[in-house]
């Protein structure tokens, strides 16, 4: 695998000699704009099964509906930064239950290590946003100024009135697919219906405007403009997967050892000895989206999307040669085969252990995750005792302590919650800033709001004559008052004077 | 030299150089990189006409925006002083004992009085406002009130001080010195009866009789203390310079006197309500009906640190 033509490859056809009478080598390459071809067949087809579902997902997900009861927001996916919620169908979670969200991104990194293993840089090819807008600008490309040629033709004719309108009408439909982006990702963070219709009163929020100006400017510049630029230059995801590639890797391949040496019909007809399978059509050039010759080998440029292989398949069909010249296919499958083993099916390349590998932590932390998210209860307390003064001796010689208690209520209803203390000797009592002394009493009703968490400073006294250590450990414990009867319990201890020794401290 | 060939093993142009034989492969960089470097020299250039950029002798250029972060503080404190500007004029209209019956009112004025707390209280009362015994800083969280703990007296000590000699209404009282009045078995005989009145030594008519003539006038015959002349209960638990028989002696023979100073000259009426209303928030404010017993606690709302709006 290890050709280093491939970082040549790399940054694009090598440099072209230069002329003769330059001094200095040039230090900067000139872009150029990848004008692909049209071409169907089945990898074509992928491609737009593929972009159809991202793109609706993308667009279609923050207006679906989904009922949570008064007390909760009704969309089906929505990042509530505001009140730090995240909703998705009907699961909620809480900025304390953040694990589940670094899960699932533990989940979609080694998610990609799977597909990387298993058909390489199938994300690259398919399902990357950068390849996925590239390919709806590149379409625009073709709907306003025709096919490769006509394009490339058009690049280079002077700037009239009709290459002018055409660009800026291009431009427009460009700026107003970047201004769509940016403007679905700001429905995840907001209720979607209502941050619409405020949007275009002017009524949103300044971040609201300045993320889709942000997104919209990126959208518009990174696949209008920079397109596979961004995957060679940019993109961190190709330099590691070079790293994760091996000769057991699905990769898109020319088959040089059939192809070779390459040369036109005409010239194939006159000396058929000589020739391979390769026409020299350049084809799978001209249908490349980042624009690679595949024949040159593995490259970073290639996101293995597979058009190449669409279009070299369709020429071997009508020059009557077997398909397949370019294919996906391993190095060691391809070796094989340029040693005269047949044709070994791509599915194959799965068997490897290191998916099992793989696919066996994605899938434990994922049932990990489940089994959290079963077994979750919708009740939490917390407490912190004051520190400063850790206890109070109050005049008839009892001492209190104060606690700031957080009732954690994750149900989208108002509850009912009993807190009560554990483990206390008797005579303690506990009362609330919303109960006054005269209330104090060892357990206390406390109405918890819908999907909130309450805060409530509590004090507990102990009698006079109860200090026996100079700290108690004791719990709060807390009961939701309903069919669920949900418990959570709350360690913490009770700060008392040392006992008193009256003549120590002359 | 130049001298630019083709390197075979990477199909890479050279650029040219060669140096005992090593050679430079040329992988040029794309030309929109180029221009993106330009484009930070362009932003810097601009950067510095706009902002403060060039440090001179005694400070930066000013820039023509004439931005500074001190003037984006002073412009979000005009912004939130603005904005508690209403809340403010309620706290002001509003009597200090009406505050508990408006619970939002009373929040606010606590995190309000617990900001300020920070800035002008803590260096004698503590950052969690217990006091220091050994230098007679009182405890501000407990239900001991020596000068009364409603909301109207605690306003009123905050107000003119304690024993502060630049106020004319400040709190003063003075306990005599009984050196030299008392013998030393008189004083530990006193010393011991005060204790047993809140039960920490038995006690000895010697002692009583001596507290009847001497200081029942002040801290009353069961040592209930007055707090209308700021004179400490003695039956509690509670002692501001120690509780031990030596301290009592002590305090008896030489009477140590604290000072607060009054504080209506260096804060706004309205921040002296909401300290009022923060220490009435910590756990011992006493209710102004007088039907009502004195350890009662507020029924204000009481204040939790993270509700804290404003940070001294």
């Amino acid at each position: 695998m290890a050709d280093p033509r491939d970082w040549g490859g790399a940054l694009g056809a090598p440099a072209p000699v230069a002329e003769p009478d330059l001094r200095h080598a040039e230090l900067y390459a000139k872009g150029k704009t990848v004008h692909n071809k049209r071409i169907d067949g089945p990898f074509r087809r992928f491609k737009w099964l593929v972009m159809l579902v991202t793109l609706a997902i993308y667009y279609i997900t923050p207006w679906i509906r989904w009922d949570r009861g008064p007390y909760a927001p009704d969309q089906a996916v929505l990042i509530d930064l505001a009140n730090r919620r995240f909703y998705m169908f009907d699961i909620e979670i809480w900025p304390h239950e953040f694990y589940f969200v670094a899960g699932m991104l533990i989940m979609a990194g080694i998610g990609l290590f799977i597909v990387t293993s298993a058909v390489g840089r199938a994300w690259c090819g398919y399902a990357c946003p950068q390849t996925v807008w590239t390919d709806v600008f590149q379409h625009v490309d073709r709907f306003f100024d025709g096919d490769r040629n006509a394009r490339a033709r058009l690049d280079k004719a002077p700037w009239g009135v009709a290459k002018t309108t055409r660009r800026l009408a291009k431009w427009a439909v460009y700026l107003a697919i970047a201004f769509w982006t940016g403007g679905a990702w700001i429905m995840y963070f907001a209720d979607a219906p209502t941050l619409a219709v405020d949007f275009w009163t002017g009524n949103a929020a300044p971040v609201a405007y300045a993320t889709v100006a942000i997104l919209t400017g990126t959208t518009f510049w990174l696949g209008g403009f920079m397109r596979e630029q961004v995957c060679v230059y940019m993109c961190p995801w190709p330099r590691i997967q070079t790293a994760m590639l091996d000769e057991k890797s699905l990769i898109v391949t020319y088959k040089d050892w059939r192809g070779e040496q390459r040369g036109s019909l005409k010239k194939a007809a006159k000396n058929p000895d000589q020739y391979g399978d390769c026409i020299d059509c350049n084809m799978c050039v001209a249908v490349c989206p980042t624009g690679v010759d595949i024949r040159e080998g593995q490259q970073i440029g290639c996101i293995t999307c597979g058009l190449c292989i669409d279009a070299c398949d369709k020429v071997m069909v009508e020059v009557g040669r077997p398909r397949g010249l370019i294919d996906y296919a391993t190095l060691d499958q391809c070796k094989a085969e340029a040693a005269g083993a047949p044709a070994t099916p791509a599915w194959k390349a799965l068997l490897r252990p290191r998916i099992f590998l793989y696919f066996g932590v994605w899938g434990a932390i994922g049932a990990g995750l489940l089994f959290a998210l079963g077994t979750r209860t919708h009740t939490d307390l917390t407490v912190s005792p004051d520190r400063n003064p850790p206890y109070m001796l109050l005049k008839d010689g009892s001492v209190r302590n104060a606690y700031t208690l957080r009732l954690r209520n994750m149900e989208a209803r108002p509850r009912e919650m009993e807190v009560a203390m554990v483990g206390l000797p008797r005579g303690a009592v506990m009362w609330t800033d919303a109960v006054s002394i005269e209330n104090a009493a060892p357990v206390q009703i406390i109405a918890v709001p819908a999907n909130e968490t309450k805060i409530v400073r509590a004090y507990v006294m102990l009698p006079p004559g109860t200090d026996e250590d100079d700290s108690e450990h004791f719990a709060f414990r807390l009961t939701s008052l309903d069919e669920q009867g949900e418990q959570d319990i709350a360690e913490t201890t009770f700060a008392q004077p040392i006992p008193d020794t009256p003549e120590d401290d002359e | 030299m130049v001298n630019k060939r083709i390197d075979h093993p990477t199909g890479t142009e050279t650029v040219g150089h060669e140096w005992d034989g090593i050679e430079e492969l040329n992988t040029p960089l794309p030309r929109w990189w180029l221009w993106t470097f330009y484009a930070t020299i362009v932003f810097a250039a601009v950067y510095v006409v706009l902002y403060p950029a060039w440090p001179m002798i005694d400070k930066a250029t000013a820039g023509t925006l004439g931005w500074s972060s001190r003037g984006d503080l002073a412009k979000e404190m005009t912004a939130a002083d603005m904005a508690r500007q209403s809340v403010f004029e309620k706290i002001a209209a509003t009597d200090i004992e009406a505050l508990p019956a408006n619970p939002e009112l009373m929040q606010a004025a606590v995190s309000g009085g617990a900001a300020a707390f920070k800035v002008n209280c803590v260096q004698c009362h503590g950052a969690g406002a217990a006091g220091y015994q050994q230098f007679g800083y009182p405890n501000l969280n407990d239900d001991d009130w020596i000068w009364g703990g409603t909301l109207t007296e605690i306003e009123y000590t905050l107000t003119h001080g304690i024993r502060w000699q630049n106020a004319d209404d400040t709190r003063v009282n003075y306990m005599p010195a009984f050196a030299g009045v008392l013998d030393a078995g008189q004083t530990a005989a006193l010393a011991k009866h005060v204790l047993s009145l809140s039960g920490k030594a038995t006690g000895n008519p010697v002692g009583a009789q001596l507290f009847a003539e001497n200081c029942a006038a002040c801290h009353g015959p069961a040592g209930a203390g007055m707090p209308a002349m700021g004179a400490p209960a003695l039956n509690d638990a509670i002692w501001l310079y120690g509780g031990s028989e030596a301290a009592v002696r002590k305090q008896i023979l030489a009477p140590r006197h604290g000072v607060m100073p009054a504080w209506k000259d260096r804060l706004d009426p309205v921040t002296i309500k909401m300290l009022a209303a923060y220490v009435h928030s910590r756990g011992g404010g006493q209710q102004a009906a007088p039907a009502q017993p004195d350890t009662q606690p507020a029924r204000a709302v009481t204040q939790t640190a993270d509700k804290v709006k404003t940070d001294g």
